[in-house]
């Protein structure tokens, strides 16, 4: 039943492909039926093999069914195949699911939209991708996935084209990742060249019997992978990317920008966890760089005006914190997190589509305001989604998925209190602007009529995914409450658990004060933004104050520097460069060749005795050169 | 009875003459006819050179070579004056420069 495989990813292209090919002339409650549908046969598909996985598991917990030898020259046989293991049936059903959840919403949201059949199009060849990219068991095949997601957020960020600067993000989206696509592709290269197979499973088992722990080779090949992941992914100093793609409509940015692409990272990590092993300092560096991106997003979150960009923002601190957690060795819970993530962020993205379908496309949360009574549609799933978000004890998804991160940056042993330090403040941040969010949009006095309100098809969405955003935590309950980490042990025969030093009494403590952050964060929050709000205006008053505002807001200047430092000088080059120098030199050949056909030319002038003239004189020169010399 | 030198010298220096003539005349006239004309001469002219050298060395080959080259300039005439009818009928002259249409 396992060889059934090919048909989770097979039926969105179907869709994609119909929907192409009828070029937009299908009446729309067909587009929603073949669009949304063809997603979820996929994921009815899917539920069907991963029940019988989890019940029935086959040899080995890993399947593989090969389908067809993509290439086959010279040795190098990358197969088209899936390989279905633990970890792979967890992403299959979370892209499946959130993305069939996503698409039934996006058929009322996108319901007076020019562009309907195109969106699904889209859509579905991104679901298409996205399952390519999870189940494939070969490197090339991954990269086809990989490539296929960026190709689809390129075209879904750019999706309302006739705004010029949809267009803009779109590219910036398309041109950021593509430097960690670059980072990735001569990653692979060099892992099929010194390895000679890019098939996940035996190149990870080739690499850990070829090559000693802390190789240069395997620190290489780690760092090219962390640096496609970190494009991907949002991470620092490629995030500046995701922010502006909140372009793109928001079912989009639900499914895309937060639940499964940016996730891709963090999945291809995990999957070659083997190599990050062989390579500790690549290790080191995927925990720094997750901790210092969701300290910084953090910071940035707090300074935003626009209710997505905020969203955008807790994005790249969240998924931090996954990189935290690979970095640190806790791999289930990486992923544990890119689940309840995905849940609950595209509940977070649902709900504020409501407010902004609700409030005529308005994003500023300051015009926002009052919408606990006008809109509590999307007021209950924003506040669960918000709970889960700020890891509010007990209650929440996120806080058994965040908790677990915290506590292994401190207690695996390549975990330090630093990292914990960092892990700690940052979930006070995210708590902080969470609620920032909540209090100034949700709370207070209207300031925008309500205009629409959500149909059933946008509810059940917003309802399922407030239920898992509350009750997914119970996957893994922690050693307190009854320990019974399912999850990891779901994934325990694809990823190693994490090498914690001995448990103590610290770890109450630790759980106390990750506790203490997260309901500390709202109450800070309530403090600044409902309490006392002139507090904050006296200190944004302050130069230094507005100064620091202008700093977190532009995103620590990043997009400046890149601005400067890169795009700037491209653009000047450019310019400069309008006729090309390295052209001259072919156009120079052009040039000689034109003037010698000219030259000859004008001696066919069609007139015998000319032509017998020059054969004339052309034998006396020969016979004299011969004769006389 | 065999030429002496300074009879073959005297016929060579003939031949070249009447071969420059021809070659003059192939040059400068415009008249297909004549042109053909001239180009008998050439013939002629490389003719005389071969009987003069047969003769000198006593080898029968200049004369073979003549006769060759008799029957060239009478397969030479025949297409020559078809083409020079045709020629005719086209430009309704017989003024070679008339037929220029592929010059470059």
């Amino acid at each position: 039943m396992f060889h059934l495989i090919w048909l989770v990813p097979l039926l969105p292209l179907i869709g994609f492909a119909v929907l192409t090919f009828t070029q937009g002339r299908l009446i729309r409650p067909a587009v929603a039926w073949v669009g949304a549908g063809s997603v979820g046969l996929s994921a009815a598909v899917a539920l069907w093999i991963g029940a019988n996985f989890i019940l029935h598991p086959p040899a080995g917990h890993a399947y593989t069914l090969t389908v067809w030898h993509w290439i086959s020259v010279a040795g190098f046989r990358p197969t088209v195949g899936f390989y279905l293991d633990n970890l792979a049936v967890i992403m299959m059903l979370v892209v499946t699911f959130v993305g069939f959840l996503i698409h039934l919403y996006s058929t009322e949201y996108m319901a007076e939209d020019s562009g309907y059949s195109r969106f699904f199009a889209y859509m579905n060849l991104f679901v298409a991708s996205m399952l390519t990219l999870v189940l494939a068991d070969n490197l090339l095949l991954l990269y086809l996935g990989w490539e296929g997601v960026g190709l689809c957020s390129y075209l879904l960020v750019g999706f309302w084209y006739r705004d010029p600067a949809n267009g803009e993000a779109a590219r910036k989206a398309f041109v950021v990742t593509r430097v960690g696509d670059v980072a990735l592709t001569i990653g692979l290269l060099l892992l099929y060249t010194h390895l000679g197979t890019l098939h996940i499973q035996p190149l990870m088992h080739r690499a850990a019997e070829q090559w000693p722990v802390g190789s240069s080779l395997a620190t290489a090949a780690a760092f090219l992978v962390l640096g496609g992941a970190v494009g991907k992914s949002a991470q620092l100093p490629l995030q500046t990317w995701l922010p502006d793609a909140m372009a793109g409509p928001t079912p989009v940015s639900a499914l895309i920008h937060a639940a499964t692409m940016v996730t891709a990272g963090v999945y291809l990590i995990a999957r070659t966890h083997v190599l990050f092993a062989l390579a500790p300092d690549a290790q080191l560096a995927v925990a720094a760089v997750g901790a210092a991106t969701l300290l910084l997003a953090g910071f940035s979150a707090l300074t935003q005006r626009d209710i997505k960009r905020v969203l955008a923002y807790s994005t790249i601190s969240q998924i931090g914190y996954m990189f935290l957690a690979l970095g640190v060795g806790a791999w289930a819970a990486a992923i544990f997190h890119l689940m309840i993530h995905a849940f609950f962020k595209a509940l977070l993205f649902l709900a504020s589509g409501v407010v902004i379908h609700a409030l005529d496309d308005e994003h500023d949360i300051f015009k926002m305001g009052g919408l606990r009574r006008e809109l509590p549609s999307a007021f209950w799933p924003f506040l669960l989604g918000g709970m889960a978000l700020s890891a509010v004890p007990f209650i929440s998804a996120g806080f058994y998925s965040k908790d677990l991160i915290i506590l292994d940056a401190w207690s695996s042993s390549a975990g330090s209190p630093w990292l914990w330090a960092a892990a700690w403040i940052g979930a006070l941040m995210t708590s902080l602007y969470t609620f920032r969010l909540i209090f100034i949009a949700f709370f207070g006095e209207a300031k925008t009529r309500v205009r629409k309100r959500p149909g059933v098809r946008m509810m059940v969405p917003l309802v399922t995914l407030s239920v898992l955003s509350v009750i997914g935590g119970c996957l893994e309950l922690p050693a307190y409450m009854g320990n019974a980490p399912l999850f990891t042990n779901f994934l325990h025969t694809v990823l190693p658990s994490v090498h914690a030093l001995a448990a103590s009494r610290t770890e109450t403590v630790l759980e106390l004060l990750s506790g203490v952050a997260s309901l500390g964060g709202i109450y800070l929050a309530y403090l600044l933004f409902l309490r006392y709000p002139e507090w904050l205006r006296g200190f944004a008053r302050q130069p230094w104050g507005a100064a620091l505002h202008r700093f977190w807001a532009g995103d620590w200047a990043m997009d400046w520097l890149y601005d400067r430092v890169l795009v700037r000088p491209y653009h000047w080059f450019a310019r400069v460069n309008r006729s090309d120098a390295i052209d001259s030199v072919y156009r120079g050949l052009a040039v000689v060749s034109e003037a010698i056909h000219g030259g000859l030319s004008d001696t066919q002038t069609g007139v015998m005795r000319w032509y017998a003239l020059t054969m004339v004189v052309g034998s006396v020169i020969v016979l004299s050169i011969s004769v006389f010399l | 009875m065999p030429v002496a030198n300074v009879a073959l010298n005297q016929a060579l220096l003939l031949a070249a003459v009447l071969f420059t003539l021809g070659l003059l005349g192939l040059l400068v006239r415009r008249n297909v006819i004549m042109m053909l004309v001239s180009l008998e001469i050439m013939l002629n002219a490389a003719g005389l050179a071969f009987v003069v050298a047969g003769s000198r060395w006593q080898q029968a080959d200049g004369q073979i070579m003549f006769i060759l080259i008799l029957s060239l300039a009478a397969a030479e005439v025949a297409v020559g004056l078809a083409l020079a009818l045709q020629f005719y009928h086209r430009f309704h002259t017989l003024d070679a420069d008339a037929a220029s249409e592929l010059r470059g």
